[in-house]
């Protein structure tokens, strides 16, 4: 992507003419790396978390559940479902109450899972970070997939009658305290509106970034240190058993998605295959054990282990796909 | 005296909303006392569907976010107003 050009001569100029390092030496290449891609996905962030706060504003989740428990679409409200977790951001530590909302709110549990499993695996960054890094075709594949992958675990969960595996004590509540907005009565001015999104948005990006920077310090570190026909021999291997052990590795790690891309960006640069590096990434940021405990409070452990089952096999999928295609 | 909740399992973003609230408390001098939610039980009772979530004298004034010092102050003002 060429709007990004200036950010590798400013890299260029800070490495090699100010810090005085070596074209072509590790410590140059990883140095490089590093402050290429933390000034480029630190400005890709800001505007990310800009545009989710706008989307966060117009699009709230109360919106998303009143469309899905008001219209019945036979079938395609699994996709509406799976494609309204695409848009809205979701925070992991929410993931009860809106369960909890949804389902007790008529949503069948088919839908709702159509919409907890593509919340993470369709992602902002897979959205509005995807192009600037892996380009327009491997974006388009990988939140397609993402998607269908979504729409089937639902339907498979709606299948298997899994509603008997849901803790119904828990959905018994009356709401109380309706939401009222809190600027009823008086308009909030554009202006105002605007400071808000920057202020909401800026509150994410400062939280999240300490995290970009260790993601893409380990990225450098890949990209740099680690010799080329190293990387060859053992990482490039396009055997069937990569991806499932990709997936099987980034499971138990955890990190939001803006952090893993720079790593996954390394590995796809020393040859390992996109598919298998995609699917060590979505491992890392789907597959989350912290939620799981979570969600056990409000599900039996078989649903539990489908919703973990539906997930790691479509990622394993996914990781396959991308790399035929690729 | 206001009543005001901080509704939230616990994680780090209720903690800062708990924080942010007690700054608007202190910089607007209304009276008021902070209650901490956890229970899934009861945050799930203001039909919020994502937490933190931010309640004065029982109104559900905003969640799934963590309010400018200022806008929690405002809405204190006008629950102050409300009251008396």
């Amino acid at each position: 992507m060429d709007i990004f050009g200036w950010i590798q001569e400013l890299a260029e100029l800070v490495t090699f003419q100010w810090l005085h390092l070596e074209p072509g030496s590790y410590v140059g290449e990883a140095t490089n790396f590093f402050i290429y891609d933390v000034i480029k996905i630190g400005l890709l962030l800001v505007v990310i978390n800009y545009v989710m706060a706008i989307v966060r504003y117009y699009f709230p989740m109360e919106k998303v559940r009143e469309v899905l428990a008001r219209r019945r679409w036979y079938g395609l409200d699994y996709l509406l479902a799976a494609g309204l977790g695409a848009i809205t951001p979701f925070c992991s530590c929410s993931s009860i109450p809106l369960f909890i909302g949804f389902v007790g709110a008529g949503i069948p549990l088919g839908v709702t899972f159509a919409f907890l499993i593509s919340s993470p695996l369709v992602n902002e960054a897979s959205l509005y970070l995807f192009p600037a890094m892996f380009g327009l075709k491997i974006t388009l594949l990988y939140n397609a997939v993402g998607i269908i992958i979504a729409v089937l675990g639902g339907m498979l969960i709606h299948r298997l009658g899994a509603e008997k595996y849901v803790r119904q004590e828990l959905l018994q509540f009356g709401a109380r305290g309706r939401f009222e907005d809190s600027g009823a009565g008086k308009r909030i001015s554009a202006s105002a509106l605007a400071a808000r999104f920057w202020s909401d948005g800026m509150a994410i990006t400062r939280q999240v970034f300490p995290y970009v920077v260790i993601g893409v310090a380990l990225g450098a570190v890949i990209h740099g240190f680690v010799p080329a026909d190293l990387a060859e021999q053992y990482l490039a291997s396009r055997a069937w058993w990569t991806v499932p052990l990709a997936t099987v590795l980034g499971a138990p790690l955890y990190a939001n998605s803006v952090s893993v891309i720079p790593v996954m960006e390394a590995l796809a640069g020393k040859g390992v295959p996109l598919g298998t590096a995609l699917a060590f990434m979505t491992a890392i940021v789907t597959i989350s054990i912290p939620e799981g405990l979570i969600l056990k409070k409000v599900m039996r452990w078989q649903l539990l282990a489908l919703f973990f089952g539906i997930t790691t096999v479509g990622i394993m999928a996914m990781g396959y796909f991308i790399n035929w295609v690729t | 005296m206001l009543t005001i909740k901080v509704l939230g399992s616990g994680c780090p973003n209720c903690k800062k909303l708990e924080a942010a609230a007690k700054q608007a408390i202190e910089g607007t001098g209304v009276k008021a006392e902070v209650v901490k939610v956890t229970d899934y039980a009861e945050i799930m009772k203001y039909d919020i569907l994502s937490t933190p979530g931010l309640v004065v004298n029982e109104k559900v004034v905003s969640y799934g976010r963590i309010p400018a010092v200022s806008e929690i102050s405002s809405w204190l003002a006008d629950a102050e107003l409300k009251a008396a």
